[in-house]
């Protein structure tokens, strides 16, 4: 390591102020950081000592905890792909190979051209270049269809970006989550592409007799307005080419067509798991968000209406991407309220209003996308009602 | 009638290279050394004194512009051989070059009967006159008290859950009889209440436990629960208008000293202590001492930093450098100058943190020591909010908000988040555990500065 140590010791006076690749000093520091831990130290006077943590280890502690959800979406998109053309005795290898087939170009193109554009902000406008992307960047594909154009996931990466993130200052001043701007970006400006069948991937196989993709959400939509029980639509759909397609515990598991990452309950709350555990999540945003649907549900159930209102509640929690949402997207901590008693205001909303936009608006069959849009952009009004009520503690005990 | 409180939130830094319970008498250092650039809120300190001059312990060195009655005084009897200045000829240092045997300089001695009679305006000149008005801090800002002002109340921390700190129970052993006196004096000082805050679970020292006249408090929890600015908040908020005062337990002992005996005697006792020193153990030695004895030959390697205070709170003075006014421990960590190859993602339980973010293990051996070097772990980036500055301030404050509204520089919306209530060690803490390495305590100050020129 020494000599890599000495190389970058060689080139780095270059970067330095009034040299010949001043410009590019962030763009070099990203680097050099990447490679090694800075020699810097503490001031002479405060604190001389700092804890071990830094932004880049936060941040691969969120994308370790994205891992066991990456990791099935892959082998899902290959499963998905073999019950679709009706080999569903595919062994882990090809389900595996196919999956990667089709996410490892969405990963690769979602951190290339995201990165990309860091770098050219970075050294245009002299700040360092933020570590936040390496979680966004892995975030983006984790809520792309397996079938997505790889040109839309570029489009999107870069509107993301550069009028979502860069437009307003950068990493920690944007409103509104980085990977859900790219994902409603795509929404609103392709529907085609990432509504309707496109949640399983084909390939060029054939499908078998009797196949269709369609989502629970869909399903639960489309029963409300047959006026079918959607639990037994739910039981009995693709009973003609594969029993038992959406139980419960195969929604719980993730064993349906959807987003790459965002299928399994079982992989969200594992992810939940190692962001608790490790103080990177917040876990009154999780449990607020749970909360939220959950109680939506149940207020649905109770009034009664039509199909899809009187679905049990619980089945929010695993159909869709709720969990995903709640877990990675409601706790980016630029975006979500910023105070702890905010924190659980603004679960709770956005649980509520997943559920209310499925139900009710049954054009958009994924309604935690748009609750979570909502309330980023409501936080900063939640945190205000908090701040104020401390800074009225204060004031009433002046007069005390 | 003291109350008992519980704070739970913080993170006590255990490190090693704790003092040993040994207090050591070395030969007395040759150079003592009074810093203006200890105390906040004074102006234009002025030198009272030329190069050449002899000084006997108490005898003025500077005093400030604005305020002359406050005055700062020798530790120590001696010849004044240096008066340092810097920028714009900026007063930072007046050196003494200290006689073997300190000669005191004369203050009236009072009897305990006479003292219980004594008015405040006595009081105040007979202190102002000896040179330790200045242990007085005064809230809001932390700077040196106004002599001319009533404070609402007076509070002595009694403890310290710093990193390295010193136990009381060894520094003030067998002060009792000063330290009462002590507070019989400055109870005068106030309208209200003066607060003794001791640490519930350790050992009480008589000392404090034995005061009369003055409130005993109890604390438990974690650092910062001995930060005096966390007690004040749970004991008497300071709100805007309101005056507090603080006090260190060691200079109440020589305020006592100071009416009994008639003399200014800085004599303390100091913790050497960090994980780069042979023998970490207590020194006796006074205010302003040259660390260089305390050191020599008592450092593992020569790669170290030697800082005046705890290494929360505490400035790098350099192996030749001499004790602040208010410190009395000297921690010696290894300096961090290094570079680590990906050393923002290697695991292991050897790195200290308060996080439990991956690869860092320190947190399932809290009762480990450990050594922590002086090095950053990372580069400074944009706040990230999440919610750990809040973790470790025990207080009804919203760190992050008022860090914020300080870099907006917004006056009215930093006193309505509490920046009365705090001073730089009360938030030391968020800097420590800060992902983003923001220079928590030197954005603080500026905030009060901004606030108290406003």
């Amino acid at each position: 390591m020494k000599f890599l140590r000495n190389q970058l010791d060689k080139v780095k006076h270059n970067f330095e102020k009034g040299q010949k690749w001043e410009k590019y000093y962030y763009a070099y520091e990203a680097l050099d950081t990447f490679m090694f831990a800075p020699n810097t130290t503490n001031d002479v006077k405060g604190a001389q000592i700092r804890d071990a943590i830094d932004l880049k280890r936060l941040m691969m502690t969120v994308i370790i905890a994205m891992l066991p959800c990456l990791l099935f979406g892959v082998w899902n998109v290959g499963h998905q792909h073999f019950l679709a053309i009706g080999q569903a005795s595919a062994t882990l290898g090809d389900k595996l190979w196919i999956g990667a087939i089709q996410v490892v170009p969405i990963i690769i193109i979602s951190y290339g051209v995201g990165l990309g554009i860091e770098f050219i902000f970075a050294t245009l406008r002299r700040h360092p270049v933020n570590e936040g992307f390496l979680v966004t960047g892995m975030l983006i594909p984790l809520v792309m269809p397996p079938d997505i154009p790889l040109w839309q996931v570029g489009v999107a990466t870069a509107f993301a970006v550069i009028i979502g993130k860069e437009a307003f200052g950068g990493t920690g001043m944007n409103v509104v989550n980085i990977a859900l701007t790219a994902r409603a970006f795509l929404y609103f400006a392709y529907p085609t592409d990432i509504s309707g069948n496109v949640w399983t991937y084909l390939g060029d196989g054939q499908v078998v007799a009797g196949y269709s993709g369609a989502t629970p959400l869909s399903i639960a939509a489309d029963a409300a307005t047959t006026g079918t029980n959607v639990l037994t639509s739910l039981n009995s759909f693709g009973s003609v080419w594969h029993e038992g397609v959406y139980t419960f515990s195969n929604l719980f598991m993730g064993l349906r067509p959807g987003s790459i990452g965002e299928t399994s309950t079982l992989m969200c709350l594992i992810g939940a798991f190692v962001l608790v555990a490790s103080g990177a999540g917040s876990w009154k945003i999780i449990v607020s968000v749970f909360s939220g649907a959950y109680a939506m549900g149940l207020l649905l159930n109770l009034i009664g209406g039509n199909a899809f209102m009187e679905m049990p509640a619980y089945y929010h929690l695993v159909i869709g991407g709720l969990a995903f949402g709640a877990v990675f997207m409601a706790t980016d901590p630029v975006t979500a309220s910023q105070t702890e008693r905010g924190k659980w205001i603004y679960g709770l909303l956005i649980g509520l209003f997943t559920v209310l936009i499925r139900v009710f608006n049954p054009a958009y069959p994924e309604g935690i996308m748009l609750a979570i849009l909502l309330m980023n952009v409501f936080a900063p009004l939640i945190d205000y009602f908090v701040v104020s009520a401390n800074k009225k503690r204060r004031l009433q005990r002046a007069t005390v | 009638m003291g109350k008992f409180i519980k704070l739970k939130k913080g993170f006590t830094i255990n490190l090693a290279g704790k003092p040993a319970p040994k207090v050591v008498e070395l030969e007395q250092p040759e150079t003592f050394v009074i810093k203006p650039t200890d105390f906040h809120g004074i102006y234009m300190p002025k030198p009272v004194v030329k190069e050449g001059d002899s000084v006997k312990a108490g005898s003025a060195l500077f005093h400030d512009k604005k305020h002359e009655e406050i005055i700062f005084t020798s530790p120590v009897s001696g010849e004044v051989v240096e008066i340092k200045r810097g920028e714009k000829r900026k007063l930072l240092e007046i050196k003494i070059l200290a006689d073997k045997k300190v000669d005191f300089e004369p203050f009236q001695k009072f009897s305990v009967s006479d003292i219980a009679n004594l008015p405040a305006a006595d009081i105040k000149s007979q202190i102002l006159r000896s040179g330790l008005w200045p242990s007085f801090v005064q809230r809001p800002f932390g700077v040196v008290a106004d002599p001319g002002l009533i404070p609402k109340s007076i509070h002595i921390s009694a403890f310290d859950t710093h990193p390295l700190a010193p136990d009381y129970s060894i520094l003030f052993k067998g002060q009792d009889h000063a330290f009462q006196v002590g507070v019989d004096i400055i109870r005068k000082l106030t309208s209200g209440t003066v607060h003794v805050n001791t640490h519930a679970s350790s050992e009480l020292s008589t000392v404090f436990s034995q005061v009369k006249g003055a409130d005993v408090n109890k604390f438990s929890g974690p650092h910062p629960s001995s930060c005096v600015g966390v007690q004040i908040h749970h004991l008497d908020p300071i709100n805007k208008g309101d005056i507090v005062w603080t006090i260190g337990p060691s200079a109440v002992i020589q305020i006592g000293k100071l009416f009994t005996q008639g003399i200014y005697d800085s004599s303390k006792i100091i913790a050497v202590s960090g994980s780069e020193v042979k023998n970490p153990q207590y020194y006796k030695t006074h205010t302003g001492a040259s660390v260089k004895k305390f050191l020599n030959d008592n450092l593992t390697n020569e790669h170290v930093r030697v800082i005046s205070g705890n290494p929360l709170t505490g400035t790098s003075i350099g192996k030749d450098g001499h004790l602040g006014y208010f410190d009395q421990q000297i921690s010696v960590l290894p300096e961090g100058d290094y570079y680590e190859f990906i050393g923002w993602i290697t695991p292991g339980a050897r790195k200290l943190s308060f996080h439990r973010a991956l690869g860092l293990f320190s947190f399932l051996s809290p009762g480990k020591e450990r050594v922590v070097d002086t090095n950053t772990h990372g580069e400074p980036r944009a706040f990230v909010q999440s919610g750990i500055f809040e973790q470790v301030t025990p207080m009804d404050i919203l760190p992050t908000h008022l860090l914020k509204s300080i870099l907006a520089e917004d006056i009215d919306e930093m006193e309505a988040l509490g920046i009365y209530e705090v001073i730089e060690e009360d938030l030391a803490l968020c800097e420590f555990v800060d992902v983003s390495k923001h220079k928590v305590q030197e954005i603080l100050r500026e905030g009060l500065d901004l606030v108290q020129n406003s």
